[in-house]
């Protein structure tokens, strides 16, 4: 009952803003969806003590869905500590992001669909996490894609917006298409696709192979990389990424919600749902590691020379979930999950916090015209410091820090315990680390501190936002505080084990995480610090020590500036090689293709046999009659022949 | 209500015709009675038509409420439905009074043949999946043709003739090459009974001609479907056809060759349908990609639709070719939905011809502004159509994939891309048409839905939903017969390969 009302809470509140929003008007619209919210929220919070610390675990059985065959799925919660560990994610951060949007979306009229589309999203999400086959996981996975494109392009009327929400659903799906074959391939093998059915076959299929596209490959480790692909897309990795930096023409709370804490974390949680199957899969995890620390790297390269305020944080996001996915794919898969938690509250924070700004602002997002404002929106200002403290890591080892700290240095001390080939992903992972303290720091700086940017008038003017906005960016300052200490215990350390209680595969985990405090050198644990303090360090000599150097930098290293400034040209690869000649396609296909060939002889055809009829035939219309009376004429004259034919017999 | 001793597969087929009769005997100016009778008839014919669904035994696989009486010499009337054409009769039947609806204010013209037309109409479609008796079903399946082209040709657009004459000319072909099939089969069997023929066609007909039977009918089907490259007659007879004309051409008509492939090809010809099943595929995965890429191309909406049907069709004839529960269920359960959802896209872009005369999607743009309720609707069969699970339109398309990679892996890669494909023509549509700035003057004024459209479109949204979250009335319906089909054509032609490699 308590998950039901954990899912369906939502989805009521969506229902209701989305049908009578107009009749209710706005500010119940917005209090209903958030008020439920905010129950969904507290219900998940008891379902997280129950299963994290009481060890139970549940699964439910709601309706029939699809029987066909020996296929045979039904919607059903799966409850146990992962689901548990989503829904406190997801419900948080929602009635949070619901609480501030009631401050944030003040000015725009249509609240009511906005608030609909939030709660929506919501019980997707929750969908999401409950499945207890692929094909529910598969539905909420659509069903967030399909939020995501709504509340993307939720001013209609801007043009970016909704180009925007379209690429974020095309390269979505170009994801899916792999996460679709996938389910098909399990299916095809193990006559099922719910997971407990699919964790208790995965062992006997290791090293198994089948012919896939006239290949013979091994089983798990094809279906685990299709499966993968999903992941890549949803959650914005290398090569599918393109789609989550264009996704900030949403409202940012939506950024907040959809695109940093919840729905673009939805891989990593598939990843350590179907561990089982990855576990059984090395090449597929090597593979899911290489793709994450590359990603970490890559994508942080991007946000240092990035002067939108969303987009950095954007291409942080892209970077982060590229740890998590670098974590899993160690084998480490509830380091992944702890990131994945400590990551949704620092990252909403951050995010909000520029809702925060670019509202005070007035829809302003280039950081080249800011500076200045920790005087003016302290809170804000303050929070954000908490974010950057949290997202880069700051903590000294052995002692303590921020959120980040515990889960982010976790996956790269792990990293350098697996021994990947050279240390690749350690050293990526790292310097990406360091880079992330460089553009968290740098942003704070251009946005807060330094002389103003803005026109004075405007300046003077610019004043911190309403309660109704700073106390979730509060609540979630406190989240990225101490969620890391809190955590780590339970979610990494000593207890993981009691605390999983199976809902994740914990081997691998376990010994990376005794290696990492017992055999490695010491000079590891100091790496992720250095890194965090050097990339602290150069912002603060670029931006206040010496404010030219930006500029010097740029055009020494022009180049590289460009590369990085343009998003190492992927939006222009990508038009170039995939849109532009989808479309060519498309009309050499129906210009030629059907009008030209296939018309072409019909019509051949049909100009001798209409020039023949047009002279017998004055009327336009009347040929028809026509046909049809020798229509009637021909049965009627078959049936005659067939009657003297039988008669004859 | 025990409905066992009553003719009720008759009385449904027929019921339509009397209307008609009635109809026809007013007089010439009775539009509004034309309209009521029409409604009346299509109304109780549907009420009396969930009687069969009612009593419908989902545990037999045999035809139910079968009759059966001596007609000519060599025919029998026969009539019965099993689980694969029972929800057909019962979504024609639900269709029509949605049709006549539709058309209520828009055609003025001639109102009284109009309603005829359609009247006859849903007698003939009814009668084509409920005869059982192989020349009784030839008549009507090429005699439903006939009021469509009356109707495309009367109350189309100006472009009517040009795309009756296509229709007819490709349809042609395959008519005659059925009927000659139709005639050697009677020839070698000696009889023209349905069941009869499913049971024991591999006495009556040696392999080679299975090959030939089978290569005839699919002249027919494969046009009416249709598949590519025949497909052609598709945008022009939709761009011309009245919006309730579109509805059931996308809805019924389209349906009748997929049928003819599960009641025919498959039961009756095994032997060949197993050869023919590569070629088969291979029709239907370029359907899916090549329309799907050309309907990315259109700036009609009508066309865009229709290219969209024939790619969705590539995954019935898929899944019928895979001879899996799955595949072939997933075909049937696609045929449904498509039935509800295009039905609903057709009736939407109708909403908007009604206003501004004209289906060029570069008029539109920022119709949600104006119009928030039609948006809405719009957008639930926009997601159908692109297969969002959730709503009806995912379900086939999934069923069928997943039986096609147990066969083909190849062929389900390719099939899957349809997954990208649909979703670039639809959102990219939706935001022509609904999102961006209302620029166009004359969309300044134009109107939401009225609550007479609003009755149209919201069954077929609910339906579209409930049976992309409960598809089981569907699938109940189909499971028993669709099982007897692949045992049987397994019987025929033996089991199919595994795909894990030993």
């Amino acid at each position: 009952m308590i998950y039901a009302a954990i899912v369906f809470l939502p989805a009521l509140g969506a229902l209701i803003a989305g049908f009578f929003g107009r009749l209710l008007g706005v500010r119940a619209s917005e209090l209903i969806t958030t008020s439920l919210l905010i129950v969904s929220c507290i219900l998940s919070w008891i379902v997280f003590w129950r299963m994290g610390f009481e060890h139970e675990t549940d699964s439910i059985t709601v309706l029939r869905w699809i029987t066909s065959g020996e296929l045979d799925v039904s919607w059903a919660f799966k409850v146990d500590t992962l689901t548990a560990v989503m829904f406190v994610v997801v419900t948080t951060v929602s009635a949070l992001v619901h609480v501030y949007s009631i401050g944030y979306m003040s000015e725009d009229p249509s609240r009511p669909r906005f608030f609909s589309y939030l709660s929506g999203f919501t019980f997707s999400m929750l969908m999401l996490v409950t499945s207890d086959n692929l094909l529910q996981l598969f539905f909420g996975w659509e069903g967030v894609g399909l939020f995501s494109y709504l509340l993307i392009g939720f001013w209609y009327q801007k043009e970016s917006a909704n180009a925007a929400a379209i690429k974020a659903f095309i390269v979505n799906r170009v994801g899916d298409f792999g996460f679709a074959l996938g389910i098909f391939g399990l299916f095809a093998i193990f006559r099922t696709i719910n997971m407990d059915a699919l964790f208790d076959a995965a062992p006997a299929m290791a090293g198994q192979t089948f012919l896939f596209l006239g290949y013979e490959v091994d089983i798990l480790t094809t279906l685990c990389l299709l499966l993968f692909m999903g992941a890549m897309g949803k959650s914005a990795q290398f090569l599918l990424h393109t789609w989550l930096p264009d996704a900030m023409e949403g409202p940012t709370p939506v950024s907040a919600l959809i695109h940093a804490a919840t729905m673009v974390t939805a891989g990593v949680f598939m990843v350590a749902r179907l561990s089982p199957l990855f576990e059984q899969a090395p090449i597929a995890l090597g593979f899911v590691t290489l793709v994450g620390s590359f990603t970490a790297f890559f994508a942080a390269t991007i946000a240092v020379c990035q002067n939108d305020i969303k987009r950095v944080i954007a291409y942080s996001t892209c970077s982060q979930l590229g740890y998590m996915f670098a974590a899993c794919g160690l084998g480490a898969f509830s380091m992944g999950i702890f990131h994945l938690f400590c990551h949704a509250f620092f990252k909403s924070l951050l995010f909000l916090c520029a809702g925060s700004v670019k509202h005070a602002l007035h829809d302003e997002q280039d950081m080249r015209k800011m500076g200045g404002l920790a005087t003016k929106m302290p809170i804000t200002w303050l929070m954000m410091i908490a974010g950057g403290l949290a997202l880069s890591g700051f903590g000294i080892p052995h002692i303590g820090g921020f959120a980040g700290f515990y889960s982010k240095d976790a996956i790269i001390v792990a990293s350098y315990a697996k021994e990947t080939y050279h240390q690749y992903s350690f050293w990526l992972l790292l310097f990406g680390a360091f880079l992330t303290a460089v553009y968290i720091w740098r942003l704070i700086l251009m946005t807060f501190h330094g002389k103003t940017r803005i026109d004075p008038s405007d300046y003077r003017k610019t004043h911190e936002s309403p309660f109704v906005m700073t106390i979730p960016l509060i609540c979630l300052g406190v989240g990225a505080a101490f969620a890391g200490a809190l955590g780590i215990y339970a979610f990494i350390g000593e207890g993981a084990n009691a605390f999983w209680n199976n809902a994740v595969i914990q081997k691998t985990e376990v010994e990376l995480y005794q290696a990492s405090h017992h055999d490695l050198p010491e000079w590891v644990h100091w790496s992720t610090f250095t890194a965090m303090a050097l990339g602290t360090f150069i912002p603060f000599l670029f931006y206040v020590i010496a404010p030219g150097l930006p500029a010097l930098t740029a055009r020494m290293f022009r180049p590289i500036y460009l590369f990085l400034l343009n998003k190492w040209y992927f939006d222009e690869l990508y038009d170039f090689i995939f849109v532009r000649p989808t479309f060519w396609i498309a009309n050499v296909l129906w210009k030629v293709g059907d009008v030209g060939i296939i018309n072409g002889l019909i019509d051949g055809t049909a100009a001798g046999v209409y020039r023949v009829t047009n002279r017998v035939v004055k009327l336009q219309t009347g040929y028809i009659y026509h046909y049809a009376f020798a229509m009637l004429i021909g049965v009627a004259l078959i049936l005659s022949w067939f009657m003297i034919m039988g008669g004859a017999r | 209500m025990d409905i066992s001793s009553a003719p009720i597969l008759s009385i449904v087929t027929f019921l339509p015709l009397v209307g008609a009769v009635i109809i026809g005997c007013l007089n010439r100016d009775a539009k509004g009675n034309a309209r009521w009778i029409a409604l009346w008839t299509t109304m109780i014919t549907f009420l009396i038509s969930l009687l069969i669904w009612i009593n419908f035994d989902n545990m037999s696989g045999a035809f139910q409420f079968v009759e059966e009486r001596d007609w000519l010499d060599i025919m029998k009337y026969k009539m019965g439905v099993d689980g694969i054409s029972m929800l057909f009769v019962i979504l024609t039947t639900f269709l029509l009074p949605l049709c006549v609806i539709s058309s209520w204010v828009v055609i003025q013209d001639r109102v009284k043949e109009y309603m005829i037309a359609f009247l006859v109409l849903e007698t003939l479609m009814i009668g084509v999946f409920c005869a059982l008796d192989l020349i009784l079903f030839f008549i009507f399946f090429e005699g439903s043709l006939i009021p469509m082209f009356l109707i495309i040709g009367i109350w189309g657009g100006p472009n009517r003739v040009y795309a009756t004459f296509k229709f007819f000319l490709y349809t042609l072909l395959g008519s005659v090459l059925m009927l000659l099939a139709v005639l050697a089969m009677y020839w070698a069997a000696n009889t023209t009974d349905i069941p009869t023929l499913m049971t024991k066609s591999q006495e009556f007909f040696s392999p080679e001609m299975q090959w030939w039977l089978w290569l005839a009918f699919f002249a027919s089907f494969a046009v009416k479907l249709p598949m590519w490259p025949v497909h052609t007659w598709l945008p022009d007879a939709h761009v011309e056809a009245p919006t309730a004309g579109s509805v059931i051409l996308a809805a019924i008509l389209l349906k009748l060759g997929a049928y003819g492939f599960l009641r025919f090809s498959v039961p009756m010809f095994p032997l060949a349908s197993q050869e023919f099943a590569p070629f088969m595929f291979v029709l239907s995965v370029i359907a899916i990609i090549y329309t799907s890429l050309v309907a990315l191309a259109q700036t009609d909406l009508k066309k865009l639709i229709a290219y969209s049907s024939v790619a969705h069709m590539g995954f019935v004839t898929m899944g019928i070719f895979t001879f899996t529960t799955q595949g072939v269920e997933g075909a049937v359960f696609q045929m449904v939905s498509h039935g509800i959802v295009s039905a609903g896209l057709f009736l939407g872009v109708g909403v908007l011809y009604d206003r501004m005369h004209t289906h060029e999607i570069s008029v539109f743009g920022g119709l949600v502004q104006r119009m928030p309720i039609y948006a809405a609707l719009f957008m639930v069969f926009t997601m159908a159509n692109l297969g969002l699970p959730g709503t009806s339109g995912f379900i086939g398309e999934f069923l069928t994939i997943l039986a096609a990679f147990k066969v083909n892996t190849w062929v389900a890669f390719l099939a899957t891309t349809g997954v990208i494909t649909s979703a670039a023509y639809g959102l990219y549509v939706y935001k022509r048409v609904i999102f961006g700035v209302l620029v166009n003057p004359a969309l300044k004024t134009i109107k939401d839905l009225s609550y007479r459209e609003i009755a149209i479109m919201a069954p077929l949204v609910f339906l579209t939903l409930l049976f992309g979250i409960y598809p089981a009335p569907v699938l109940d319906v189909t499971a028993v017969s669709v099982k007897k089909l692949v045992a049987a054509y397994e019987a025929a032609v033996g089991p199919a390969a595994a795909l894990v490699v030993p």
